[in-house]
């Protein structure tokens, strides 16, 4: 007998007793007021990320242009503004270990927790969203869920390859209890609100 | 944004002066405290941070550092001696206090978090019927994640034990011709002893999440399933760092540490062959791995290397995604009072030119399905709050209990693995029932706690004048009535029983610390007078124990827990 079913004989030979049906799970009331936008800056900015400001020259990338000019490498997967990596082209995700600011846009935000959501198809390269330096993330208002709960009764999850929900940058706290932000991954994220094209 | 976090592509550049030759330049990163203040300047406390600074107390530089209390005595398979090594912890107290206090502080974060959702309570009642229901019915699950995985074009594996569990990864390393593993937390590969058997095989394990990776480099097991390195100050990271990396020994800012470790790490990553990853849960309905991390190394080791592994336990199976909005909301608001993860990662499919590879371990755990007392600990999503919350386990650190799993949680689990090394653990406990009131899936963690002193008293691996104490125990417990007068008098016994009986060796967590105060009255005793009697029309609440903690509509189990704590704080 193989391992896989000696193993599952061993389960059914041990099932414990009893009927335990699978519960249905209800719709919660959201925790958060109705404006979603703001719910979900005040939890981003919990997590340590940051929400752009409105800016009103009409520059979407005001709020990060300091960084963008100060940056060498910019790796862009959105149109709204061209970078100078080219994902497209990216030979091993290695390769883009020199990011300093990375650009994606986000499939939906999550008000109850300040979350983006992510697939393969928004990175490009899905490692990007970890070797950069900095993450800049452009996100839909109109695409903010209301909580977790509704997050998972999306499709995205059981069709991507890869789906990642990011809430604030890359964080620790191992040493003491001190909150550092750049663990390993980016050293800050910043969600600038942005209508899909 | 700060002028500190501006980017300063000079000295954050791969390949650069300061890593040419693996020397860690003292300048990397000028401390800050740029990470605890969020945009709009209010105090950061997501992640594992902390509330307030808890910082083990400042010596004066002349002051002999308090060397690190090191964990319990190895001895094959004899029985481990907690109480040895709680001593040696509980004499160390800058270590002790500060780690009392960090838990501490992880515990009432997550009661924020808890009280701050309604649908708690249906929450825990929830994830605990349908982790019963997948594991009542594991077999199908696993069939169904099984062939979702396949489908996806990832090879699955199975492993009866951690030893074949071990086998498996080498082999696959092994055919891709990997030469180093970059890996994240783990407590699966913890368990079957991944990074000693591989420390022989010439392939390097490097671990990826900052506090296992001090853990990796001081040669010592991870102390908690959350947070491994808690047990460490400052100061111990500070020697390790400096012995392992050539960090500057005089330097204990956490900033520099961090900072200096993921420098010497980020180029072991982007070198590395292979990667692998635990599971949170895995989605039988779509054959998904679910990792929630902090620091994103979790999709460093699973998006970086052309090879990717996730080890997976058996009992993580869950039915469908939307499951994952019922867990998702209890894991870290429980482990560490935080609305979720920084990164809740989701692997399905390989990436193209890349394998991917699931490994199934049962490890005991399908034989524990069958214990009738017992197989509810499969529940257990790893979150930690048990430990957080117990008196025991806050004042000896997790090292002390000598197992994979510490604290409360590690009570029940330890014996499944070995009953005669870990026949003393289960003794480990106040039985406060703390830990079963904040388990986020509602395992019964004292009374398996209880029901393992019967096992083990009755199995011979206690010694003799435990197992007097506790057949006493064994007729008082059995019957509610004789139990509820035993309480009764118990507190008041706690005042009149000789110092011997309550402070005598086997009693180990009388050491080191006074009996709590009894109460006048018990919470029962209380209730009867104050609640049942109401319609009497007159309350006597004065020095009654229970009420200051029953907050409004807070349920049995959150005042209980609040209650028991209070105790013994």
């Amino acid at each position: 007998m193989s391992v896989r079913e000696a193993t599952l004989a061993r389960i059914r030979r041990n099932r414990p007793a009893g009927e335990h049906p699978l519960p249905e799970v209800p719709l919660f009331a959201p925790l958060v007021g109705d404006d979603h936008v703001a719910e979900f800056g005040e939890r981003l900015k919990r997590m340590g990320g940051t929400l752009a400001e409105a800016n009103p020259g009409g520059d979407l990338f005001a709020s990060v242009r300091e960084r963008l000019d100060g940056a060498t490498v910019i790796a862009s997967a959105v149109p709204e503004i061209a970078g100078n990596r080219d994902l497209g082209a990216v030979a091993r995700p290695q390769d883009l270990a020199d990011v300093d600011v990375a650009i994606v846009r986000a499939v939906f935000g999550v008000a109850e927790t300040g979350s983006v959501l992510f697939t393969q198809a928004e990175l490009r390269v899905n490692a990007v969203a970890y070797l950069a330096q900095h993450l800049v993330v452009l996100l839909d208002p109109a695409d903010i869920l209301v909580n977790i709960q509704a997050a998972y009764r999306r499709p995205d999850f059981a069709r991507a390859a890869y789906a990642v929900l990011h809430t604030g940058p890359s964080a620790t706290a191992d040493i003491e209890g001190v909150l550092i932000h750049g663990a390993q991954g980016v050293r800050s994220l910043t969600v600038i609100l942005a209508p899909r094209g | 944004m700060s002028a500190s976090d501006e980017l300063r592509p000079d000295d954050r550049r791969p390949g650069d002066a300061s890593r040419r030759d693996g020397v860690i330049h003292p300048e990397v990163l000028a401390p800050t405290d740029e990470s605890e203040r969020g945009q709009d300047g209010r105090r950061l406390q997501h992640a594992e941070g902390a509330s307030r600074p808890i910082s083990a107390g400042a010596i004066s530089p002349k002051a002999p550092r308090e060397p690190q209390p090191r964990g319990a005595k190895i001895r094959g398979d004899r029985p481990i001696d907690q109480g040895e090594a709680a001593e040696r912890f509980l004499a160390a107290p800058m270590h002790q206090k500060a780690h009392d206090a960090r838990l501490w502080d992880l515990r009432s974060k997550r009661d924020t978090a808890a009280f701050g959702i309604p649908e708690w309570e249906e929450l825990r009642e929830l994830a605990s019927q349908i982790k019963t229901h997948t594991l009542a019915n594991l077999d199908r699950y696993l069939e169904e994640f099984e062939a979702q995985a396949k489908a996806n074009g990832v090879q699955v594996h199975w492993a009866a034990d951690g030893a074949e569990h071990n086998r498996i990864v080498l082999g696959l390393l092994k055919d891709h011709g990997a030469k180093s593993l970059i890996k994240s937390k783990s407590m699966l590969t913890e368990e079957c002893g991944f990074r000693h058997y591989m420390a022989g095989t010439g392939i390097e394990v490097i671990e990826t999440d900052l506090g296992e990776r001090i853990q990796q480099l001081d040669n010592e097991e991870p102390s908690h399933v959350v947070v491994p390195a808690v047990h460490k100050t400052r100061f111990d990271v500070a020697e390790v760092f400096s012995r392992t990396m050539g960090t500057d020994p005089e330097n204990d800012d956490a900033h520099y540490l961090a900072e200096s470790q993921r420098m010497h790490t980020r180029p072991l990553i982007l070198e590395a062959d292979a990667g692998l990853t635990g599971c949170n849960f895995a989605i039988a309905e779509t054959g998904t791995v679910v990792t929630c991390t902090n620091e994103g190394n979790a999709d460093l080791s699973g998006n970086v290397p052309k090879l990717q592994i996730h080890s997976i336990g058996i009992e993580k199976l869950i039915p469908r995604i939307e499951h994952l909005g019922v867990f998702l909301r209890l894991l870290s608001r429980s482990a560490l009072g935080s609305p979720i993860t920084q990164y809740t990662s989701h692997f399905r499919k390989p990436r193209t030119g890349s394998a991917m590879h699931y490994v199934l371990v049962d490890n005991g755990r399908s034989e524990r399905l069958g214990m009738e007392e017992f197989w509810t600990s499969l529940k257990c999503i790893r979150c930690g709050a048990c430990m957080n919350t117990c008196p025991v386990y806050r004042r000896s650190g997790g090292l002390s209990y000598g197992a994979t799993y510490s604290g409360p949680i590690g009570l029940i689990i330890d014996p499944t693995f070995n009953k005669r090394k870990y026949s003393t653990l289960p003794f480990s406990s106040t039985m406060n029932g703390s830990c079963t009131n904040v388990c986020p899936v509602k395992i019964n963690i004292h009374e398996q706690i209880f029901a393992w002193r019967k096992v083990l008293a009755e199995e011979h691996q206690i010694p003799l004048l435990k197992q007097g104490m506790m057949k006493a125990a064994g007729q008082v417990l059995s019957r509610p009535a004789t139990y509820r007068a035993a309480i009764g008098a118990a507190d008041s016994a706690l005042k009149v029983l000789p110092r011997f009986a309550v402070y005598n060796p086997l009693n180990t967590w009388g050491k080191g610390r006074e009996m709590p105060e009894a109460p006048r009255q018990t919470f029962h005793a209380w209730y009867k007078q104050n609640r049942m009697a109401k319609a009497g029309g007159r309350t006597t609440g004065g020095k009654a124990t229970g009420a200051k903690t029953t907050g409004g509509k807070a349920t049995g189990g959150k005042t209980a827990a609040s209650r028991n704590t209070e105790g013994t704080k």
